[in-house]
């Protein structure tokens, strides 16, 4: 798989079109990995002109931030910026809805301006301008429920983007109870991810599951590589592995296009 | 001696209003407290989220049932208000019903009987949700922080209601000559025989007395507001209005912490260079909140707003799962610790004098805290717009930034960032070997 740097890019005196921001945990979690590589491979086929950072990208701070150390995040963010903006970046796509809301939201007060877009808006994008084409028939009539990630749903209103993609799919879509602005945190959110969870009686990504099981799914899709960890290990938790996937909504594509 | 009456009311009248007056002072001198924070811009888009949200009670009714019981009440309640404008003119004047003469029988008879109606309606409605606070299970009121106090105070003002309601019915039920003329009675007739074989004295002194209570029991319902979470009849408008309009994800970016990272960050910045003008006699900033003097005024007018309803808690995953935060009873302890703020101040002559508490640890314990997954849920579910997550967020960066209390494996997350640019232990050079993985 062919993955451009932006220091390639630059050697090559190439300004590439738009920046793949992986962040950590698609560049290092198994699980999304995966996310990145399919998206990767949409990229190729839909001829997009991109590039990552690599070795270059760091931590966009957002788990410092919602930790409480703002210093922390605001020195990631002064690194990344500094980085970014020699390399003069304009657009950034990223799989991530943290890294997605931190990049869009939070950067630009600190010098770091950018158009930020979710995979599942740039698809989208893609898709409208005819330079993709998602197959509705290797996935069709499986049954499959969404699970809106927070940072993308409550944080940025992005719903549609998703649900768009996955009705292109031709697969049954059925919302669970909790969905869109009600949705249900995985639990992962807020640094939860990388810690244990306080005393209660339920762990949030068994409630998530719950949840998504009730809508009897062959497939749970997300957008997050954090909520695909987190629902996975429901799934698993619930002995459903053999019966439920949980994928990213790129992976799915990629799946359905034979990439 | 015949103006007696006027006289005693003129008092009532003043004596509730200057109460009012003092309530409302403290209020907004207590909200003050907070640090300030810039909610002038965007005019239009305020005032047309306070139209739809507060007036339009558009986030109420996602909630259908109890939203549309409390549109029932919301509305007749400021309608059957008008008539207090007529009440307080005939007290002070002495007249008897001044606008029917005003307006005409018909269209007073019409004004009348609306408010008659509506009336029965808040009576009726104020029964359900009696019986949904005490004899249905609903879970969002039997919360642990919904004992004692807050439960009283959510009966009590249904029991006031009901009692204003009453008295309105009786008042008019018991005033010959507005029954005679029979315009404007359609609930009220209902009452007469209730009272015959009164005489026409006897009669009166019961209208005289219903109208009286009717007047004081608002004054005194007026006053009672300051100390409830009824509060928000009137700080629903304000608080909509000076919400966050970013989008949610969209947490604050400390200034204070942006120039010190900027210092630390340009090998070339001066530390010693004179600082800008007015900021030479400022104190070293305090990093998140560890006090209700901590937060901004938007946060402290959130908790003054919190109707206690439990939206909230009853969305938030952290308590579905039985953990102990509850945004409710973040919004709820940060209202009384600025109150007992308050008082401290009253107490001393203006002057806040230390009393060894603070919000952290003697309201809100770090476990609940931490227990947040920054989902957003309650911001989304508050039908007032309170941003509970917000409180939680400037706690916890107290906590991190100034003691250096995060739990242990947050720390060692940290510690990777800052080491390699990830939460997990791994090599930065290793960042791009999932290209190559398959
Ligand atoms: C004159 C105006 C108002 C009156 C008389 C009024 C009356 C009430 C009453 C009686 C309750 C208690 C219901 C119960 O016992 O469960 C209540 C609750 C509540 N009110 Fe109001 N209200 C007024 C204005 C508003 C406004 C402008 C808002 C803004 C949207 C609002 C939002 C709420 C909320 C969120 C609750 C909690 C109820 C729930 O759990 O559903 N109110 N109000
Ligand atoms: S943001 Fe925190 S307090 Fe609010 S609902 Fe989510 S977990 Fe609960
Ligand atoms: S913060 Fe909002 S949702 Fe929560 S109890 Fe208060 S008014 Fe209700």
């Amino acid at each position: 798989m062919i993955v451009p740097t932006m220091a390639d890019m630059m050697a090559q005196g190439k300004q590439p079109e738009v920046l793949f921001w992986v962040g950590a945990a698609g560049s290092y979690d198994d699980k999304a990995k995966k996310i990145s590589r399919a998206f990767v491979k949409i990229l190729h086929q839909a001829n997009v002109d991109f590039a990552v950072l690599g070795t270059e990208e760091s931590s966009t701070g957002d788990a410092a931030k919602r930790a409480g150390n703002e210093f922390l995040f605001q020195m990631q963010a002064m690194m990344n910026i500094e980085v970014l903006n020699a390399y003069e970046v304009k657009k950034i796509v990223t799989c991530d809805p943290h890294s997605f809301n931190t990049l869009k939201n939070e950067y630009p007060s600190l010098g770091g301006k950018y158009e930020v877009y979710h995979h599942t808006q740039f698809i989208q994008d893609l898709i409208k301008e005819g330079k993709l084409k998602i197959n509705d028939t290797t996935l069709k009539g499986k049954r499959l429920t969404f699970h809106d990630p927070c940072y993308l749903g409550r944080a940025n209103e992005v719903y549609e983007s998703p649900r768009d993609l996955i009705r292109k799919l031709g697969v049954n879509l059925t919302e669970m109870k909790r969905h869109k602005s009600t949705a249900l945190c995985c639990g992962a959110g807020g640094a939860q991810m990388f810690k244990d969870a306080e005393a209660g009686d339920k762990e949030v990504n068994i409630l998530r599951t719950e949840d998504a099981l009730e809508t009897k799914p062959q497939i749970i899709a997300t957008g997050c590589p954090y909520c695909k960890t987190m629902m996975t290990d429901g799934i698993t938790f619930k002995e459903k592995s053999a019966e439920v996937e949980v994928k990213d909504i790129a992976e799915l594509i990629a799946e359905a296009n034979n990439l | 001696m015949q103006y007696i009456p006027n006289i005693l009311f003129a008092i009532a009248l003043a004596v509730g209003l200057g109460f009012f007056v003092m309530n409302i002072r403290k209020l907004s001198r207590n909200i003050k407290l907070g640090k300030d924070v810039d909610r002038k811009d965007r005019k239009s888009e305020r005032l047309k989220n306070m139209i739809m949200i507060a007036l339009g009670q558009s986030k109420m009714v996602k909630r259908p049932f109890s939203g549309f019981l409390h549109i029932i009440v919301y509305v007749g309640f400021i309608i059957i208000n008008i008539e207090v404008l007529e009440i307080i003119i005939d007290g002070l004047f002495g007249t008897h019903r001044v606008f029917q003469g005003i307006i005409g029988d018909a269209f007073y008879g019409f004004l009348i009987g609306t408010f008659e109606i509506l009336a029965a309606l808040v009576f009726v409605t104020v029964i359900i949700f009696w019986t949904r606070r005490n004899v249905a299970n609903i879970k969002r009121f039997l919360s642990k922080e919904m004992k004692g106090w807050p439960k009283k105070d959510g009966n009590l003002i249904l029991y006031f209601e009901m009692v204003l309601m009453t008295l309105f019915l009786v008042m008019n039920a018991s005033d010959a000559p507005f029954q005679e003329a029979g315009v404007g009675n359609p609930i009220s007739q209902f009452f007469v025989p209730l009272f015959e074989g009164f005489t026409p004295e006897n009669l009166h002194i019961i209208e005289r007395t219903a109208w009286w209570i009717h007047i004081l029991g608002i004054l005194v319902f007026l006053n009672y507001l300051y100390y409830s979470k009824h509060l928000h009849i009137l700080l629903a408008f304000p608080n909509t209005y000076f919400a966050n309009l970013n989008p949610k994800g969209q947490f604050n970016n400390l200034e204070s912490v942006t120039n010190e990272v900027k210092l630390m960050m340009d090998p070339s910045a001066d530390p010693y260079a004179t600082p800008a003008e007015g900021a030479e006699d400022e104190v070293p900033e305090k990093f998140g909140a560890s006090d209700v003097t901590d937060l901004n005024w938007v946060q402290l007018l959130n908790a003054y707003t919190c109707t206690e309803c439990g939206r909230c808690t009853s969305s938030c995953p952290a308590n579905l799962t039985g953990k102990k935060l509850s945004p409710r009873k973040i919004m709820m302890d940060t209202r009384d610790r600025l109150e007992e703020v308050g008082r401290n101040i009253d107490a001393n002559k203006g002057e806040f004098k230390d009393d060894g508490k603070q919000l952290l640890n003697d309201y809100i314990s770090p476990e609940e805290l931490w227990a947040c997954t920054s989902c957003n849920a309650c911001v989304e579910e508050c039908p007032v717009n309170i941003d509970p997550l917000s409180i939680i967020m400037d706690m916890r960066r107290y906590l991190v930034m100034e003691q250096s209390a995060a739990p242990q494996e947050l720390n060692m997350m940290m510690t990777n960032i800052e080491n390699n640019g990830a939460p997990w232990q791994y090599n930065q050079q290793d960042r791009l070997n999932w290209v190559n993985e398959e």
